[in-house]
């Protein structure tokens, strides 16, 4: 089985892992790293469990294959804010956003990528934006309220 | 469910990456943005020995104007496309049709030479390159060659790529100024591949007339479909709304789909006249304004 050594930043910090080459970033993150911060649902790049950036772009994790991390910069929600909460998790808290919350760090960091991009969406922009992360229980009113509360404050800020 | 595991080779130029597929043959896979071939390869459909890792070679990253022609490297994201940075924005369809494609995930990763080689009868892209006559340029052992989209795409995910071949970019006729695009599609969820796919390309004459319409419609045969018949109906006449939409919807290009669990033959082809129509109706709008 090939290995490979893969170094990266984990939200700023410097990490190495030794990998098959078949393993996928959601692995790595998940089973090798402790970030269990990134869920994995479908396993196939469609429900947006997995989200994390790259280089500050969303990606889904579960289909970024482990050699393809080498030298960039990967963000999970915990790489959000400070000690404190991130102004987008205070309004997830404050909207009540969530529910079973498996969804949530996916939501939030496709959510943030989007206002950096966009500061001042409409909410149709936001429900467009996010209508690549699935939400099993809140029905969505929530998170795009949420999100909209937010924006046109600089909410995205990191 | 994690892949087989495969040997892995990231070749960093061109050559490298050709000397690769000829040495491994049909056991390699080449990958590219791989919002495709990894699902394939989590859910075994796909079990290559060998993934050969096209990402290094910077060269296939590169679009530039060449007169009036535009070459986007391979490697250009569905999020370039989308935003229509720098030279892509003389293919305004590009941005049009990169938006509809997967989740903002897969156009972060996603690839345009990727889209094309995948040739899913569905997706958007092929069926763009296919409207606007587009070659998609190829190089393999014995050079280099531009197939033309009508050629290249041969049945679904399947294309004239030979052994050993591999996308290295697409070339797209840039139009005049009195053109107008659009792009209207039908999918049951956000972000899944459309059940039928309609591109149109309306390039009208100074006096406002149609110099020429072009259609292409995904998801109703295994390979993007071109209405050639529609296409001789709406040249030389007004752009009207009603008219546009009547030859829409009566001119018979023969349409033969096939049914199957998304939608019945019968839903796909009423999809294809009605999206045609409202592209046909929106290119034109654009094209009226640019005359205006």
């Amino acid at each position: 089985m090939t290995e490979v050594v893969v170094g990266f930043l984990l939200n700023g910090r410097p990490c190495e892992v030794r990998t098959a080459v078949h393993r996928t970033l959601a692995d790595l993150l998940r089973d090798d790293l402790g970030a269990i911060e990134v869920k994995e649902g479908c396993g196939e790049g469609v429900c947006g469990t997995c989200t994390v950036l790259l280089d500050g772009e969303p990606v889904s994790s579960c289909l970024v294959l482990a050699p393809r991390v080498a030298g960039r910069r990967v963000t999970t929600v915990r790489g959000l804010g400070g000690d404190a909460l991130h102004p987008l998790q205070e309004a997830f808290v404050r909207h009540g956003a969530a529910q079973c919350g498996f969804c949530t760090p996916g939501m939030i960091l496709t959510a943030y990528a989007f206002l950096l991009e966009s500061p001042a969406p409409s909410r149709d922009e936001i429900r467009r934006a996010l209508a690549g992360n699935l939400c099993r229980c809140t029905g969505y009113a929530a998170i795009i309220d949420a999100v909209a509360s937010v924006a046109g404050k600089g909410g995205a800020r990191p | 469910m994690p892949a087989v595991p495969f040997d892995y080779r990231a070749p960093k130029t061109l050559a490298e990456a050709l000397g690769l597929l000829a040495e491994f043959g049909e056991e390699a896979k080449p990958l590219a943005g791989g919002q495709s071939l990894v699902p394939l390869l989590t859910l075994r459909l796909a079990r290559p020995a060998v993934l050969i890792d096209l990402n290094g070679l910077d060269g296939l990253r590169e679009t530039r104007r060449e007169g009036d022609w535009l070459q986007v490297g391979a490697l250009v994201r569905h999020r370039a496309l989308e935003r229509g940075d720098g030279p892509l924005a003389a293919c305004p369809l590009l941005q049009e049709a990169a938006s509809f494609i997967g989740n903002v995930r897969v156009r972060t990763l996603g690839t345009i030479g990727g889209s094309l080689a995948h040739a899913d009868p569905a997706a958007e892209l092929p069926a763009v390159v296919r409207a606007l006559d587009g070659m998609v340029l190829v190089r393999g052992p014995r050079g280099e060659r531009a197939v033309p989209a009508a050629e290249f795409f041969v049945g679904a995910l399947t294309t004239a790529l030979a052994p050993g071949e591999l996308v290295i970019g697409v070339r797209l006729p840039v139009l005049g100024p009195r053109t107008g695009y659009a792009v209207e599609e039908f999918s049951r969820r956000a972000g899944d591949f459309a059940v039928v796919a309609a591109v149109a390309v309306m390039e009208l004459s100074p006096a406002g007339d149609i110099a020429r319409a072009r259609v292409a419609l995904g998801g109703v045969g295994s390979v993007p479909q071109r209405l050639p018949a529609l296409e001789a109906a709406l040249a030389g006449g007004r752009p009207d709304a009603d008219r546009l939409r009547r030859e829409a919807l009566e001119t018979s290009d023969a349409l033969e789909p096939e049914g199957d669990v998304h939608a019945s033959a019968a839903y796909r082809r009423h999809l294809a006249r009605i999206l045609t129509a409202r592209a046909l109706a929106r290119a034109a709008a654009a094209a009226g304004r640019a005359v205006a």
